[in-house]
């Protein structure tokens, strides 16, 4: 944990209010590991008050990214940064995804909705250099709505694409897209990491309990303080028999799918 | 280049303090949080997470919304109870020089004295702070610091029960403070701290549902800095006792108005959740603001409100 003012060294827009900001923040990319967050301060004025989390997207030698969509006030001030300016951030933060060494040589399969794509690109790029073989189910609401399909195909990533309205790949749930592939039963994937929209993370959550397959979750809230002090940002986490509220900036924000409380579908 | 290093020391009475800033109960969670990011030892005064005699789950999710310049909590109380407190927390602030203060809660007058009765023996502990003012527990915010006869009941059980200097933390939500920090005054209140946090409602408009799960929550942050100020400045001019003042403190200067309504010592509050080293920034711009103002000790400056 470490509190470093870190400069934008790179700024991307891309289509749907999405945003790629790089830092350069040598302490914290260091420590980063995946599924790990910042809490960034975004301007010096008492509003936004709180800092915003954002997942490591990437990360580099002395850099990290973060990749976001212009959601609220926050954000919306965030977008406007520019290079050379200076952002005040704390991180890494929070538990990120475990890989078993027992991984080594085997498939996993990586699922990203929307935005919840973010910190699966780090993931990605971890797991390979573990000898780890990761396909990457992205899905998104249109075609624009996948702002870094172009950067996994670059690297060579296996991968399958979703999108709600059918403008590109599969038209449906990226979950829906993994139901279909593993039923077809040509990747018999020894681990399952998942980060995206509740209903998204809940199907997958489902197809990898049914199939035995052990899966983590990289969960999302609004958050106080990033830090464990505030208990703001909890979730029900089975703990014995019982469930708790657990705080998802210090216990996670990555969780294994059978810890993991599901919220009933609202309809 | 050659200006004495100002005295920061303030006196609560019972208690000589470094410095006049503290921290706020709930905003620095058992005070381990921020070790990583400051010394705790240069704090005035470690106030941590409220406790029952119980572990207490707290309110379901969502449990903050922010608004402008503030932050609506209903985190519920959610803690660890005292004797998870005794075992697992205390030996990890053994080495802290800087005095401990337990905010003490309960759902009932006995449940406040059981905790008092089960942290007495802790030498670490130098004072409990009365959480009788904590708005998200209780239907409709309902607490005892909104009635002068539960604060009055309460205090007086709570000093009956305790070994250690007792300050009581009052609620803004009510007509009128002055009559309740009497009560505790009183009552035998060795100090009085306040504000707790404001209650607030906030909407999602789409929804057109309350953002918080618990619909409503404590308003704290620079929002309510001038209701809070307003209220330590009352009371601060009513009662004999040491006032500990807080509500939006994000800077030095802002701690300092504080003391020159009648604070004795302030607590810092949401600002740690923005910059976990908000406390010593503030005591370092605390030192700034006496130097340039030529203060030689910062006990000068309490209560000189000129009106």
């Amino acid at each position: 944990m470490l509190r470093d003012p870190s400069a934008i060294i790179s700024r991307k827009e891309k289509r749907d209010n999405y945003v790629l900001l790089g830092l350069r923040t040598p302490r914290i990319a260091r420590q980063a590991q995946p599924g790990q967050f910042l809490m960034v301060k975004v301007n010096d004025q008492p509003y936004p008050l709180l800092r915003r989390p954002f997942s490591i997207h990437e990360r580099g030698k002395d850099t990290v990214e973060i990749l976001f969509t212009k959601a609220g006030t926050g954000t919306a001030i965030l977008a406007e940064k520019n290079e050379g300016e200076t952002l005040d951030i704390l991180g890494p933060l929070g538990k990120g995804f475990t890989f078993k060494k027992s991984l080594k040589g085997r498939t996993v399969l990586l699922v990203g909705g929307g935005r919840g794509i973010a910190p699966l690109y780090f993931l990605a790029q971890e797991l390979r250099v573990r000898r780890i073989r990761p396909i990457i189910f992205y899905g998104g609401r249109t075609s624009a709505d996948l702002p870094i399909l172009e950067k996994f195909h670059k690297q060579r990533f296996d991968l399958f694409v979703s999108t709600d309205d059918g403008s590109l790949g599969f038209k449906g749930l990226a979950s829906a897209l993994l139901q279909a592939e593993l039923i077809r039963g040509r990747s018999r994937p020894a681990h399952i990491y998942a980060c995206g929209p509740e209903p998204m993370m809940r199907a997958v959550a489902a197809l990898a309990d049914a199939r035995g397959i052990p899966a983590q979750f990289s969960l999302e809230s609004i958050m106080g303080c990033g830090i464990g002090a505030c208990w703001g940002c909890v979730r029900r986490i089975r703990k014995g028999d019982q469930g708790e509220w657990a705080k998802i900036c210090e216990e996670g924000p990555v969780f294994r799918g059978s810890e993991i409380v599901w919220e009933e579908e609202v309809s | 280049m050659s200006v004495p290093k100002p005295d920061l020391t303030t006196d609560l009475g019972f208690l000589r303090l470094r410095n006049p800033v503290l921290v706020a109960s709930g905003t620095f969670g058992y005070g381990l949080e921020f070790a990583p990011f400051i010394n705790l030892n240069k704090l005035g005064g470690i106030v941590v997470k409220g406790l029952y005699l119980h572990p207490r789950p707290g309110n379901p999710p969502p449990r903050l919304a922010e608004s402008a310049s503030g932050l609506i909590n209903s985190i519920g109380l959610q803690g660890i109870g005292v004797k998870a407190f005794c075992e697992k927390i205390l030996p990890q602030l053994e080495k802290t020089k800087t005095p401990l203060i337990v905010n003490v809660c309960g759902e009932t007058d006995e449940e406040y004295a059981a905790v008092i009765d089960f942290l007495n023996t802790q030498e670490q502990i130098a004072a409990f702070e009365l959480n009788i003012s904590c708005p998200n527990v209780k239907k409709d915010g309902f607490c005892p610091a909104l009635d002068t006869e539960a604060t009055f009941s309460l205090v007086q059980l709570a000093k009956r029960s305790s070994r250690r200097p007792v300050i009581t933390k009052l609620s803004p939500n009510v007509t009128d403070i002055v009559e309740i920090a009497l009560a505790a005054e009183e009552a035998g209140s060795d100090a009085i701290s306040l504000v707790n946090t404001f209650l607030a409602l906030a909407v999602d408009v789409e929804t057109r549902r309350p953002k918080l799960a618990n619909v409503f929550g404590g308003l704290s942050g620079p929002a309510v800095k001038p209701l809070a100020l307003r209220m330590v400045y009352q009371v601060a001019k009513a009662v004999k006792v040491p006032v500990i003042g807080m509500g939006g403190i994000m800077t030095g200067r802002d701690a300092v108005e504080f003391l020159i309504v009648g604070a004795s010592a302030v607590e810092v509050g949401t600002a740690n959740l923005v910059d976990p080293d908000a406390t010593v920034r503030i005591i370092g711009e605390i030192e700034d603001y006496c130097r340039a103002n030529k203060i030689k000790k910062v006990e000068e400056v309490i209560g000189t409100l000129q009106s």
